[in-house]
């Protein structure tokens, strides 16, 4: 429970964090090359096939992406 | 008391922190239209897809992606082969999705049937998205659930006769976080947990076990698998942009289960693009597993054990994977509604290799024969050959 709210204090904390990359930094990552999976479907079979022959599954990536370059 | 009630309340309670810092707006991708061709070829299996994809937003904030994939599997994999069986199936897939968008938090919905004559699933996912703290960390949460029919062709491959054996149910936690570094690097962390329960186990193959009333010195049998399996999974990767425009990454997962199992996944990926027209990719990925508690190659007699599998997705075994993939873009300057095109080549070349799965099909159990005494026939091992062709429209 303490820890809980120790947590949460952290957290909201952060809210007032300024972002040390700036948005009109964000050019490079914004980049094509540094998306994670330009293309679902590939993507989606390529997991697939590993997922069918091996016996590890789940974890390959985070949905949504995440650059934060919006 | 359940542990995974509490859990869930904890994750919720961490959800509703986090959803406090909301700030600005996330945007949707860009609609796109794909037409994709794959090829398996490895392990005497044949296997092509076909698939076609449509993303399209309907306002700023709400968009649906339809998927249609079909693969049509003839031969069949060493230990189903030793059982005398031969497959030639197709399996059929259907995909919506829907995303919606309000302020920095991504909310996605989808649902995903895929039905071969001897199995059906119907799966239901929920994710929530949250970008904070200046759009620098990007925080997912995720559900699936997963109810799967399972049968079994006692027929032939053209004239099949489906014996239903039963169901499995799947599901599935997703948590995500997505970290900018620097301008040049970003990282992300994810951990997916797994619940199965049901009919879990691959039909068509078989233990063997020794039986000195037989030439061949073992017989085959019946697999037995517990009806629960629990999994987790944690994978770690960055990606950094080079100086020259070009992009290398690398991403490490660590897999267990209540199989016993554990496996180990490492990638390494480059990026190249040339001018503004080719982009250009190589990786490089090795896995590694050790065998299911359950799982033996051959056991002394039928019955010695609980729970008996030869399923050679449980034994002890690597892969290593080279692969190249070339995008060449056109039409920069649009044309009618599209903005712009890509076509991309993927080819890969896999090699599996098995510590404990021996290759009785190709040594023992034809007439010509291999004079193995059972158990010393060669570890089995193949190379896989995949490669995809896919043209993408961007409207």
């Amino acid at each position: 429970m303490t820890l809980g709210a120790i947590g949460s204090a952290v957290l909201l904390g952060a809210c007032s964090i300024q972002p040390w990359v700036k948005p009109y930094e964000r050019d490079r990552l914004a980049d094509p090359i540094m998306s994670w999976d330009r293309d679902a479907i590939s993507g989606a079979y390529v997991d697939h096939i590993y997922e069918s022959r091996e016996a590890s599954r789940g974890a390959t990536g985070t949905a949504g992406g995440g650059c934060g370059c919006n | 008391m359940s542990t995974a009630p509490r859990q869930f309340s904890r994750l919720a309670a961490l959800a509703t922190v986090l959803l406090v810092c909301v700030a600005g707006a996330a945007v949707l991708p860009d609609d796109r239209a794909d037409v994709f061709y794959s090829s398996y070829q490895g392990g005497g299996m044949d296997i092509t897809g076909e698939s076609v994809l449509v993303r399209k937003k309907f306002t700023e904030n709400f968009a649906l992606e339809g998927n249609y994939y079909i693969d049509k599997v003839s031969g069949a994999s060493v230990d189903v082969l030793s059982n005398a069986s031969v497959i030639k199936d197709e399996r059929k897939q259907k995909s919506i999705s829907v995303d919606y968008i309000h302020d920095k938090t991504q909310y996605n919905l989808s649902y995903t049937n895929s039905v071969e004559r001897d199995y059906i699933s119907n799966t239901t996912h929920f994710s929530l998205s949250q970008d904070m703290f200046g759009d620098l960390t990007t925080i997912t949460l995720g559900f699936t659930n997963s109810d799967d029919k399972v049968g079994e062709n006692d027929g032939t491959a053209f004239k099949p006769i489906i014996t239903w054996l039963g169901h499995a149910q799947s599901r599935s936690y997703q948590g995500g976080l997505s970290q900018v570094l620097t301008r040049n690097l970003i990282a992300s962390a994810s951990l997916e947990v797994i619940t199965d329960q049901g009919f879990l186990m691959n039909p068509y193959r078989s233990i063997r076990y020794l039986d000195p009333t037989v030439p061949l010195g073992y017989s085959l049998g019946t697999q037995v698998y517990p009806n629960t399996h629990t999994s987790t999974a944690v994978e770690g990767r960055a990606k950094y942009y080079l100086p020259y425009r070009a992009a290398a990454s690398v991403s490490y997962r660590y897999y267990s289960d209540t199989w016993g199992i554990r496996g180990n996944t490492v990638e390494v990926d480059y990026t190249q693009p040339l001018s503004n027209i080719w982009i250009l990719e190589g990786r490089v990925r090795h896995y590694s597993q050790n065998h299911a508690t359950f799982y033996s190659d051959l056991f002394p007699f039928a019955g010695s054990q609980n729970f008996e599998a030869r399923d050679q997705d449980l034994a002890a075994s690597t892969n290593t994977t080279v692969g190249a993939k070339v995008t060449y873009a056109f039409l920069p300057e649009g044309w009618k509604i599209f903005k712009r095109g890509t076509v991309t080549a993927d080819l890969s070349r896999i090699q599996f290799k098995y510590g404990d799965f021996r290759d009785i099909k190709e040594f023992n159990d034809t007439p010509a024969g291999g004079n193995f005494a059972p158990g010393t026939e060669p570890l089995y091992g193949f190379y896989a050959t995949v490669y995809q062709i896919y043209l993408s429209m961007f409207f």
